[in-house]
């Protein structure tokens, strides 16, 4: 049946339409900028130097090891701290805490989640560092530990509220059927809802790590800033330096159009590249996941 | 105490769950159940049936302490199941649900596999071998009329089953079990007549090994399986008495109201 359109309602769809478009666009344009500016860094500088081991720009010694290095200790180290932690806040206020004290976490935990960074950055100075120094008997308490502390207090407040929604809504015949058939309430939770919320949990922990890999302003101010690659179990208790911090560092003194300036572009590029392959992974994960569901749901 | 008062025709019933003088509130709303007195014969069918809200289900659920889930229900009174008391707080709760097996209304399977959903209850208590797990749930799924239909899908999510197959999935999923007690809330509300006669027929096989509580669906399904039926009518037993007697001969003007229609 033909119906004549409202002008309102085409206005409101070309908007609409126009948003959308707009959003690919910005993207296509800034991978285009990125790869303008990041590119010629490969003609630039030697191939050594860049997958060498020593960054040191005022010599020339550009490698993006350490930087890359730095970023995915720091973040794995506080996904590490994050994720059991957070899923486990979660589980306890979903599940095991009584209702006033759920009602008194679940405001608490959103307020965290909307902290400024730089603000996490000033505890962690004046709190952690020295703590970890102290504790820990190290001669500077500036280190990818106490990066990765701080990016998991970052973390857990996303992850925490966003899995407990995702554990509150499975319905809760689940549970009562769980429990009918002679399971504690522990098992029930183990092994009914959290399965029933995994892609909701999966989400949080995205949501929650991605928030710890884009950030810059704390992890700068408390991981020394040394951009030296070492492995073994030390690796988290030295200084650090991440591609973030790198770049938030030293984007101010370049010259526009030299070597170091390009490089810095290349270290954003190599951020994107990141960033991007994590994203779509976790949308297939999470898109794998729905599809399955929603076969089940049919 | 007697089964059933004033039947002298019953042969000699082992007791199987004694309930005194029960009564259960919601919050400050009038009681649910009040002065529940009866009991429930060993490898027998007893139906619980009336109008909706007589707290038939609240029965099934204080049975096997499922409404110590609801927040604001108080208990008084007395269960007891092969004379021990169930209702005190040192009972073991998950060992008792494992001996007092419950079918809701509305069937839930778990979001896991046919199989997974089968093993669930004997993996938690403790069984491992994966040839028992899969002979108890032949024999489960058998029992439940179930098995030729989904012996070809069982690493399917249950979910995917039709309606009437998940309700029989969660017979089976008790049954595999081995409760001394079934018990089924309105098991075939769901449910095709066909389907509806197959689990009236596995239940009529059940009760040789098994005690079964039902609370039926309609006053015909009532009749043709009682050995011993209560009528609930705003939380007050009515009348309870063997299944012939009650649907044949009530003795209560209420009952037999209800049993014509004439009611309300
Ligand atoms: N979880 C609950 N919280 C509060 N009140 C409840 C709850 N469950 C049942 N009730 C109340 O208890 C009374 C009995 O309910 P119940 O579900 O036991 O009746 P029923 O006989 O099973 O009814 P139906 O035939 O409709 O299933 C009703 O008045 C109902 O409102
Ligand atoms: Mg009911």
């Amino acid at each position: 049946m033909a119906r004549t359109r409202h002008p309102l309602e085409a206005a409101i769809e070309s908007i609409v339409r126009l948003s959308g478009w707009s959003a690919i666009v910005f993207v296509a344009l800034i991978s285009l900028f990125l790869l303008k500016e990041g590119l010629p860094a490969f003609g630039e500088v030697p191939l050594a130097s860049l997958f060498g081991t020593r960054w040191y720009p005022i010599e020339g010694f550009y490698a993006l090891g350490p930087l890359i290095w730095g970023s995915l200790v720091v973040t794995v180290g506080a996904a590490l701290f994050a994720v059991p932690l957070g899923v486990g806040a979660a589980m306890f206020i979903a599940e095991v805490a009584p209702r006033w004290l759920r009602e008194v976490l679940k405001p608490l935990v959103e307020i965290l989640a909307g902290l400024p960074s730089v603000v996490l950055g000033f505890l962690g100075i004046v709190v952690l560092v020295p703590a970890i120094r102290e504790t820990l008997g190290l001669a500077t308490g500036l280190t990818a530990l106490t990066g990765s502390l701080l990016l998991a207090g970052m973390a857990l407040p996303t992850i925490v509220s966003v899995a407990e929604d995702a554990l509150d809504a499975v319905p809760s015949a689940y549970k009562i059927g769980s429990l009918a058939l002679g399971a504690s309430r522990w098992q029930t939770l183990w092994r009914v809802t959290l399965p029933a919320a995994r892609t909701g949990v999966l989400t949080a922990i995205m949501l929650g790590v991605g928030r710890a890999i884009g950030e810059t302003m704390a992890v700068m101010m408390v991981t020394g800033n040394a951009p030296v690659v070492l492995f073994g179990p030390h690796a988290l208790v030295s200084p650090v330096r991440t591609m973030t911090a790198t770049v938030a560092a030293e984007m101010g003194e370049v010259a526009r159009g030299s070597v170091h300036y390009h490089v810095l572009f290349t270290v954003g590029l190599v951020l994107f590249v990141i960033s991007f392959v994590v994203n779509v992974l976790a949308s297939i994960v999470l898109l794998k996941r729905r599809a399955a569901a929603g076969r089940m749901l049919s | 105490m007697v089964i059933a008062p004033g039947s002298a025709s019953a042969p000699a019933l082992e007791p199987k769950i004694e309930i005194e003088n029960l009564r259960v509130c919601y919050g400050a709303e009038p009681p649910a159940l009040d002065g529940i007195t009866l009991t429930v014969p060993a490898r027998q069918i007893t139906v619980f049936f009336g109008p909706a809200g007589g707290g038939k289900s609240t029965l099934l659920r204080t049975i096997n302490r499922l409404n110590d889930l609801v927040d604001g229900a108080r208990t008084e009174g007395r269960v007891r199941l092969d004379g021990e008391d169930i209702l005190g707080p040192e009972v073991d709760i998950t060992r008792l649900r494992r001996r007092i097996g419950i079918v809701f209304a509305l069937p839930v399977p778990l979001p896991m596999s046919i199989r997974r959903n089968l093993w669930y209850g004997l993996e938690l208590a403790g069984e491992r071998s994966r040839r028992v797990l899969d002979e108890a749930m032949e024999k489960a799924l058998s029992a439940a009329a179930l098995w030729d239909e989904v012996k070809d899908r069982l690493d399917e999510p249950a979910i995917a089953l039709s309606g009437g197959q998940q309700q029989r999935l969660c017979l089976a999923r008790v049954l595999a079990l081995e409760p001394e007690v079934i018990m089924l809330d309105e098991p075939s509300s769901g449910l095709d007549p066909i389907s509806t006669a197959k689990v009236e027929a596995s239940l009529q096989e059940l009760k040789q090994q098994y005690t079964v509580i039902i609370v039926p669906s309609s006053v015909q399904q009532a009749s043709r399986l009682a050995d011993w039926a209560g009528f609930f009518l705003q939380g007050e037993l009515v009348e309870w008495a063997s299944g012939r007697e009650l649907f044949l001969a009530p003795k209560d003007r209420r009952t037999e109201d209800y049993l014509t229609g004439r009611f309300g």
